[in-house]
């Protein structure tokens, strides 16, 4: 892990009686998976990464700086593709629209041609249809494209499969497979199912609690144990049985 | 007769358009700061509903008089006063129907919530970006029933115009006051007649438009 080729993430938000308290640097490619219970802050946390939360810390993604003790770079000028559990797209644009938003704004970023999104994704002929009539899994699928093409530095989703049904869910995983391995992009996957993660993440980044302890896929075991020195030994079994949820 | 109309649908036009471009910042603002201040100026936005519109009237009568403070100001302009002008009137009506504007469309801008906007900005949209091509469009049922409110309830003004237009006839004469001085001077057939026209044209404008807000939201669904 030398060079810029990280994200790397020192991050605290206080949201009530909820304290996110993160420390971690990941490779920036791949797959980063994000797992624990919920309530854990992995929302939080993507959100924070994303510019729409303002934490207090520092965030660097490949060696460029979004925010630190001199500055907070705003999310529209991040180029982070963020899709959310329900897709989120704009309800008074056609989907053909939705997609062009964000390339519209996306500069001279390198990144996939838009029919290349389109057919990756399977949405060539739901283009002029209007988000209200797309079924979820469509939604969720143009919802990525969107993201995709507005040429982004890191992809988070957060639990894009959550509100599908297991149809739905194998397909959009098949298509989330195809495009890591097409693409040159890291991505912070928040999931839950074990089963996606396994197929999916070459790292796991354990949440609990608002803190984050990053686990090997090779070992299986935390491998930033410094990150758990401040949790309690009944926080760290629960931490290790969530790992463990996710290996099965 | 006809002039009269005229000024009417003119007054009602121009103090429509007024207010959409007045109180959509206003609107917008009231919708999104979370400072105990928005309900203090949401409560002077909608006092006019509240006041008597003589009350009101008056107030305009004596801050768009010749000895103002505020007109004292536009003197070096060459205004003395903008009592018994049209100017004065198209004022009046603007803060008459301010609440009927600006409660639709904060209600509007409130119903669209964060996560669209939150979309816009991750997609590179700055806030001016994502508030033209994503609030206005998704509020654009607000705008709609502003316009209606406003558009109807300047043509029903009687006190405000009244008080501050004096009725000079071809210049602030409105039909509602038309029709109460063809009363007074027992003209009733032709009150009749204008109170008619009045009653049909109102119905026709409110139809139309609640017709084409009925197809915007087939369209939607």
């Amino acid at each position: 892990m030398s060079g810029d080729a990280v994200i790397k993430a020192q991050l605290r938000r206080r949201l009530g009686s909820f304290d996110l308290d993160v420390d971690f640097s990941v490779p920036a490619e791949g797959v980063t998976a994000i797992i624990g219970r919920s309530g854990a802050g992995k929302t939080t946390l993507l959100r924070c990464i994303a510019g729409l939360e303002r934490a207090l810390g520092s965030l660097s993604v490949r060696g460029e700086v979004w925010q630190d003790a001199g500055g907070f770079v705003e999310p529209h000028r991040r180029g982070v593709g963020y899709v959310s559990q329900d897709a989120g797209l704009f309800a008074h644009l056609s989907l053909r629209a939705n997609l062009r938003y964000g390339l519209d704004r996306a500069g001279k970023r390198p990144g996939l041609a838009f029919d290349e999104v389109v057919s990756l994704l399977s949405l060539e002929t739901l283009l002029p249809r209007s988000p209200a009539k797309l079924s979820g899994g469509e939604r969720q699928r143009g919802a990525i494209a969107r993201a995709l093409l507005s040429r982004p530095r890191l992809l988070l989703l957060d639990e894009p499969t959550a509100s599908l049904d297991p149809e739905a869910r194998r397909e959009l995983l098949g298509d989330l497979e195809r495009l890591h391995r097409r693409l040159d992009l890291p991505i912070l996957y928040v999931g839950h199912d074990a089963l996606e993660i396994e197929r999916l993440a070459d790292r796991t980044l354990v949440m609990h609690q608002g803190r984050a302890a990053l686990q090997d896929k090779a070992s299986g075991r935390p491998a930033a144990m410094a990150a758990l020195e401040r949790l309690s030994e009944s926080e760290v079994r629960d931490l290790a049985a969530s790992a463990l949820m996710a290996r099965l | 007769m006809d002039v009269v109309i005229g000024v009417t649908l003119m007054l009602a036009a121009v103090t429509t358009g007024s207010l959409l471009i007045l109180a959509t910042p206003l609107a917008w603002w009231l919708a999104r700061s979370r400072s105990w201040l928005t309900e203090v100026v949401a409560a002077i936005a909608a006092l006019p509903i509240v006041l008597p519109p003589t009350v009101l009237g008056f107030y305009l009568l004596i801050a768009l008089g010749p000895d103002s403070p505020l007109m004292t100001l536009l003197h070096p302009f060459g205004v003395r006063t903008l009592a018994f002008t049209f100017t004065g009137l198209v004022i009046g009506s603007v803060i008459y129907s301010l609440p009927f504007a600006v409660q639709p469309l904060r209600a509007a801008f409130e119903a669209i919530g964060e996560p669209p906007l939150e979309a816009a900005a991750v997609l590179g949209a700055g806030p001016l970006d994502a508030f033209m091509t994503i609030a206005l469009p998704l509020a654009r049922r607000g705008f709609l029933v502003a316009a209606i409110l406003v558009f109807a309830h300047t043509i029903g003004e009687f006190g405000v115009v009244l008080m501050i237009g004096g009725a000079l006839p071809g210049k602030t004469e409105v039909v509602s006051i038309r029709i109460y001085q063809l009363v007074e001077s027992l003209r009733f057939g032709e009150a009749a007649g204008l109170a008619g026209g009045l009653a049909a044209f109102s119905f026709l404008v409110l139809f139309t438009l609640l017709m084409i807000e009925r197809w915007d939201g087939r369209r939607r669904v």
